[in-house]
């Protein structure tokens, strides 16, 4: 095989891994809460000004700055919750859709007020590394093994703890929870608080690829949507999966035609699924 | 947490009479129960019959706090039921198997039995109490990595009353365990209530299957159209003309 395509493929499935995380951590939310937190992107966004700023200003060893990043992210997915989402639990759709969008703006405005439009780098890339005839970034392999082990952990969590099992089963039956002894009303705080996790943790895999800005959000956030209904929302497998489909087909387009079309033949690709199966690809 | 639940947590749950007075309860306009006084004492086994839309489900959604009451009151020993979240009742010993077994089809039988105990009271059981659901349901044994929602009509049910036990109760509220079964699954359900309350459990069962019912409770109420209708011990209600005429089929 032509072994610029292999790269691309190759690219394609670690690209896959990082879309993969941010998809997880929309559709759990969606899932369990009923609620699509528009602003996901944004809350990547302030992640990686997070580190950003503990490594470049207040000179923090890096893997402390991540560590401190997902707390600080969750933590941000909780007041989200809290200040937002539970106020307009019983509100139509689009008033939630409204206010999380809302808080999108408001992200953006803040970070520009606070870091300026400047583009922020972190400065740090590992060397390639040569995997039989194809050379990969050093750094985007990290990030996609980093990626596979958060998704493996956020399966054990789920699959494996009261909680977990919790989040699983009051996404199809929430007026039964409290006969099981459930709060419904805690399990949403904790689903928000894994989902803000999951966003910091695509914040530190991306703020090592990506320079930071305030609109960076622009660029992988609508794509990670499409995944999302791609996948069928609330569906975590299925997102999973819709992941790597549109990392291969972005980065096989860039190798063909360049990197703006392959993100034409992205958008053209999701829009014939939705006309074909608009449950999404792998609904059940 | 509410103090009664706190007190509850620091031992198991004792066994207490549950007793409603004067409960009225409705749905926004609509008013479903209408003065309804029912006692349940540690150790008996109470059911509550009559036809559809009479307000038994209503009823036991009153008990377990899932629908708040518009008056009268409600106590299980000495708490006030209507101050404590529903979710705490699992810890105060209270079990309700809901109206249709609403079961998680999607996680297997195991899983469904984790669910059930999910209270922080009985977390520390689950390996014990799972195998005693085991027991007393050899069929969900075989099928426990099994997804819930493949299961027979008969093995839900289990499922679901295993689901319950989990949680350790000393009082068990089930809304119909037999309705959509075959009758030979019916009786092995009813064998199986009359198991549980031989292990000294507390049941209230609301049932429409009255001939079948009375067998296994000691006493029964008789709920219409909201109203406590007639009560009494199983031999005098099964032995009462009107009830005969009404619920027995007989003339
Ligand atoms: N969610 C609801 N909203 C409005 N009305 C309701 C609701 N649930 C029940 N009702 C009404 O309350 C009355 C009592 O209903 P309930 O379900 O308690 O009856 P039931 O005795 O359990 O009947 P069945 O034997 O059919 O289960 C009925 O008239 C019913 O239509
Ligand atoms: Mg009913």
């Amino acid at each position: 095989m032509d072994p610029f395509l292999l790269e691309a493929l190759v690219n394609g499935v670690l690209l896959g891994g990082v879309f993969a995380l941010p998809v997880l951590g929309l559709n759990l939310v969606f899932g369990v809460v009923d609620v699509i937190w528009l602003c996901y992107a944004e809350l990547v966004m302030v992640g990686m000004y997070a580190v950003w700023f503990l490594y470049t200003q207040a000179g923090w060893p890096l893997p402390l700055a991540f560590a401190a990043c997902l707390p600080f992210v969750a933590a941000l997915g909780v007041l989200l919750h809290v200040l937002v989402v539970r106020p307009l639990l019983r509100a139509p759709p689009i008033n939630q859709v409204l206010a999380t969008g809302g808080v999108l703006f408001v992200l953006q405005g803040v970070a520009t007020l606070v870091f300026s439009t400047d583009f922020r780098s972190l400065g740090v890339e590992m060397p390639p590394m040569e995997v039989g005839e194809v050379f990969v970034s050093g750094t985007k392999l990290a990030a996609f093994l980093a990626a596979l082990a958060g998704a493996a952990a956020l399966w054990a969590f789920l699959k494996f703890t009261y909680v977990g099992t919790a989040i699983r089963a009051i996404a199809r039956d929430r007026e039964v929870m409290p006969l099981m002894g459930v709060d419904p009303r805690r399990i949403y705080l904790i689903t928000s608080a894994v989902g803000g996790t999951l966003a910091g943790f695509a914040a530190c895999l991306l703020v090592v690829q990506l320079d930071v800005h305030p609109f960076v959000g622009l660029s992988f956030g609508p794509i990670t949507f499409m995944i999302c209904v791609m996948g069928g929302l609330g569906n975590m497998l299925g997102g999973f999966l819709a992941a790597f489909l549109m990392g291969l087909i972005v980065s096989v387009g860039g190798f063909w035609w360049n990197t703006e079309m392959s993100y034409v033949v992205a958008f053209v690709f999701f829009i014939a699924v939705m006309f074909l199966r608009p449950q999404g690809l792998f609904a059940r | 947490m509410s103090a009664a639940v706190a007190a509850a947590r620091s031992a198991a749950p004792a066994a207490a009479t549950l007793e409603l007075s004067g409960i009225r309860a409705g749905y926004g306009d609509f008013q479903a129960l209408f003065g309804v006084d029912l006692r349940v004492a540690p150790g008996e086994a109470v059911g509550v019959v009559g036809p559809n839309g009479a307000g038994k489900t209503t009823l036991l959604r009153v008990i377990s706090g899932l629908l708040r009451p518009t008056a009268g009151t409600l106590r299980y020993g000495g708490h006030d039921l209507t101050a404590v979240a529903p979710h705490e009742l699992p810890a105060l010993g209270i079990a309700h198997v809901p109206e249709n077994r609403r079961l998680f089809p999607h996680l297997t039988v195991e899983e469904n039995l984790r669910v059930g105990a999910y209270a922080r009271t009985a977390r520390a059981h689950f390996a014990e109490r799972r195998d005693r659901v085991f027991s007393l349901f050899p069929r969900l044994a075989e099928r426990r990595h099994q997804l819930a929602g493949t299961l027979s009509g008969g093995e839900q049910q289990m499922c679901a009353i295993g689901r319950a036990l989990m949680s350790g109760p000393r009082l068990l509220l089930l809304d119909e365990p037999s309705a959509g079964l075959a009758p030979i699954v019916v009786q092995q359900v009813f064998a199986l209530v009359r198991r549980i309350r031989e292990e000294g459990l507390t049941v209230l069962i609301v049932e429409q299957n009255v001939a079948q019912v009375l067998r296994v409770v000691d006493r029964a109420y008789v709920l219409e159209t909201g109203r406590i209708a007639a009560a009494g011990s199983s031999a005098a209600l099964a032995a009462d003309p009107a009830i005969r005429r009404s619920y027995l089929g007989m003339h």
